[in-house]
């Protein structure tokens, strides 16, 4: 596990080392800074956006490492406010198609942040194209956050639920593998844990985070988490800072502000929304998502010829 | 029924319709010894599969994140459809008056018995974490269908177990007398299971009370354990599961699929156990025409079910009618239409196919078929999701079974077919005391 843990940790040092911490924010100042253990200064300074507000610099030195928290707060507690979730919070995403060129820069530091094998995908790059004559276009599908949820209905024991900020978790040291929520979901946005996973691979031992899903287990499912981890230190998730090229923002519906991954420009999430005609994937279903697309209009990046040739066979096929 | 018979003849009468119908019960003869060999070996190739499954995890199974259920919960669904018939036979046609269940209504039961038990231990192999099981009890909700699966099926066990073992209680008293040499582990049995019956008028009244009862309460449960195993997929919003009639569809079903089973094991019995005089070819006639009934409307739920999509060829709906109809899942589908629906309506209107080997090979053909018909409905759905299947390995667009999978399949059904041979060799598989009441032999000689 050394190996991912630690390109984990550098993309997020990197990530933070480009200066912009904003728009999500944890439950309190308190408890925001109270996760950092006390280390000497480097001076090499981040800014970080507390729950009032107000943007305020710490030092890279201070920020420590998931697995020490982890171990720090132990399973018990971890399970607790992780089942809880951050209080008046409601989290929204917003994806900006025209942006998206698949990079898949997101698919990456979501993978390594989740340990996730390779054909396991929280967030999906998915190559679209709704009708024989539209235009093709990249479409990242994260966990929508339903909040009419197929998944978390169907759940026999409660493993997989919603909590009050509206993320949707797993609690795999519950969940008892019926991958019902597999086939409940509409979006395909669930993964099973077939086989030994790479945490159990590498004998990575530390408590369980139920915000990070990690370590993953044999037998349970893993999904999107809008990195409920990251949320609750006040960074934006992992998807959401690793993209290059402005697709992502994401905030909070009740503060009616989002912030983009990228450029770190904080704006009305109604305004967003309503100036760029933004929809949900599959509305009439009923599920209520919590990710909203602005559609794939001007476009900055074509659609690769070699995409567009594997989506013609693709169609053939079927 | 016929006239109370004299005195004499009653007596010659019933002490040879006990010992026809008890001789089975103590023959373990070569070909039996074969028989408990091969499932045996099922049973251990199971073993060994089940244990790979445990050490590796599910991914032994040829199943992945596009197609998460498999052929284990196709062979679950098969299992409780099968499970109905116990239902259908005892308590429907029984509580209505009809007579010539007699002598099959056990069989029934057995069936019901032995497929309802394993429908439960078929969810179990298909956990992931199947060390998890009590989280089941402990943190159970109730908005889930899992949880209302396994109240049903566990209720409707131990119905059927009692609907098996109450009428049954005067026989295993017969029994006990008649066979006082048995083997160890078969008298012990009855010693447990006759409760002390002594034949009077007052206990019989009881049974036939208590069976009443039962057999009214199984009627909702039973509809209740295949319409909430339809669920499982009507709950969900896929494309070929999202459908409103799938709990009558799945319990008409489970009807047809039932009264095949039922038929295999009554001429497996009528044969081995030689009972050509108890389980005569009029009863195979009318339970041919019953399997006709149930066929018939079963093949009206289809034609909705099938036919009202695939005229309006919804986006999505599409994909699945025609890779079932003419595409990838074609062979399954006719094959499953075909054998487990048409062809026994057809066949069984001819008197000549209403003859107990012709209707032996074709129930075989129309239980493949029902088999064949769950996993259509399980698979092809989840292959076609409302979003492309893309980023993951070729293998995640198709859905293979493997080795070990096949072996665990292959074990569920032998141990269900275990438990009948048990309860077979334990049990007459005819009632020896509704058969000599309905020959005119009066209760005083059966309780002697």
């Amino acid at each position: 596990m050394g190996e991912q843990n630690s390109s984990n940790e550098t993309s997020r040092r990197n990530f933070l080392k480009s200066g912009i911490v904003a728009g999500a924010a944890a439950v309190t100042g308190v408890n925001l800074l109270s996760s950092f253990a006390p280390v000497e200064d480097k001076g090499q300074k981040v800014k970080v956006l507390t729950p009032e507000g107000n943007i305020v610099e710490v030092d890279d030195a201070k920020m420590v490492p998931v697995k020490e928290i982890q171990q720090e707060l132990g399973l018990t507690e971890l399970q607790k406010r992780g089942r809880e979730g951050i209080a008046g919070k409601h989290w929204v995403m917003v994806i900006d198609l025209a942006k998206c060129r698949n990079a898949r820069k997101c698919m990456e530091s979501c993978q390594n942040a989740h340990h996730l094998k390779p054909a396991q995908h929280h967030i999906n790059v998915l190559q679209m194209q709704d009708g024989e004559h539209t235009a093709p276009y990249y479409m990242p599908k994260p966990c929508m956050h339903c909040d009419n949820t197929p998944c978390t209905k169907v759940c026999p024991v409660d493993a997989t639920f919603k909590r009050q900020d509206g993320i949707i978790l797993i609690d795999n040291e519950r969940c008892i593998g019926c991958r019902f929520c597999v086939a409940a979901c509409p979006y395909s946005a669930r993964v099973f844990n077939w086989t030994e996973t790479l945490d159990e691979k590498n004998a990575y031992e530390v408590p369980y985070n139920i915000e990070l899903n990690v370590p993953q287990k044999k037998g349970t499912i893993s999904k999107c988490l809008f990195s409920a981890d990251r949320l609750r230190e006040g960074l934006l998730p992992y998807c959401v800072s690793a993209c290059p090229n402005g697709t992502y923002w994401f905030g909070d519906l009740n503060e009616d502000a989002v912030t983009n991954g990228t450029t770190g420009e904080t704006v009305r999430f109604s305004q967003l929304i309503e100036e760029n005609d933004a929809y949900t994937l599959l509305p009439e279903l009923g599920t209520k998502p919590n990710v909203y697309y602005l559609p794939a209009k001007d476009r900055q990046f074509p659609f690769s010829e070699e995409d567009k040739k594997k989506l013609e066979e693709s169609r053939h096929q079927h | 029924m016929a006239q109370t018979l004299p005195k004499e003849e009653a007596k010659a009468r019933f002490s040879k319709i006990v010992s026809d119908l008890t001789k089975p019960l103590s023959q373990f003869g070569q070909s039996f010894q074969v028989w408990g060999f091969v499932l045996f070996t099922i049973i251990t190739l199971f073993g060994y599969a089940y244990f790979l499954q445990l050490r590796d995890g599910l991914g032994v199974t040829g199943m992945h994140d596009y197609a998460a259920w498999g052929m284990y919960i196709a062979n679950f669904v098969f299992f409780v459809a099968a499970a109905l018939v116990g239902m259908l036979i005892t308590a429907v046609l029984g509580l209505i008056g009809i007579k010539w269940i007699t002598p099959v209504s056990r069989i029934a039961e057995m069936v019901a018995v032995a497929f309802a038990m394993m429908a439960g231990l078929v969810i179990v192999f298909d956990m992931g974490r199947p060390d998890r099981l009590l989280n089941v009890f402990l943190y159970g909700r109730l908005q889930s269908p899992i949880v209302w699966d396994l109240t049903v099926v566990m209720t409707y066990t131990v119905i059927s177990l009692l609907l098996l073992i109450l009428p049954m209680i005067p026989d295993i008293a017969i029994i006990k007398k008649n066979l006082p040499n048995a083997p160890k582990w078969q008298r012990i049995t009855w010693n447990l299971l006759s409760f002390g019956w002594t034949g009077t008028p007052e206990q019989y009244k009881s049974i036939h009370r208590l069976v009443r009862v039962l057999a009214v309460l199984i009627v909702p449960v039973a509809l209740a354990i295949h319409t909430v195993t339809s669920w499982l997929f009507a709950s969900t919003l896929r494309h070929g599961w999202d459908s409103t009639i799938f709990g009558p569809y799945f319990v008409t079903g489970a009807f047809v699929s039932g009264v095949a089973a039922v038929i295999i094991a009554m001429y497996i019995f009528r044969v081995n156990y030689k009972l050509e005089n108890y389980i005569t070819d009029f009863h195979f006639d009318k339970i041919a025409k019953l399997l006709v009934l149930t066929s018939l409307v079963y093949f009206y739920f289809n034609i909705n079910e099938f036919l009202v999509p695939a005229y309006k060829m919804k986006q999505g709906d599409d994909h699945h009618i025609l890779s079932l109809f003419v595409g990838e899942w074609a062979g399954w589908f006719w094959f499953a239409q075909v054998f487990g629906n048409i062809l026994p309506i057809i066949l069984l209107l001819f008197k000549k196919m209403r003859k107990p080997t012709p209707m032996f090979y074709l129930a075989i053909l129309t239980v493949l078929g029902a088999w064949a018909k769950r996993y259509i409905i399980v698979v092809p759905t989840q292959l076609h999701p409302h979003l492309p299947v893309q980023n993951v390995p070729e293998a995640f667009h198709v859905y293979y079974p493997t080795g070990p999978e096949i072996a665990i399949t292959i074990g569920t059904i032998g141990m269900a077919i275990t438990i009948i041979t048990i309860l077979a060799k334990l049990f007459p598989v005819v009632s020896i005391w509704e058969t000599a009441k309905e020959d005119g032999v009066d209760m005083d000689t059966i309780n002697e």
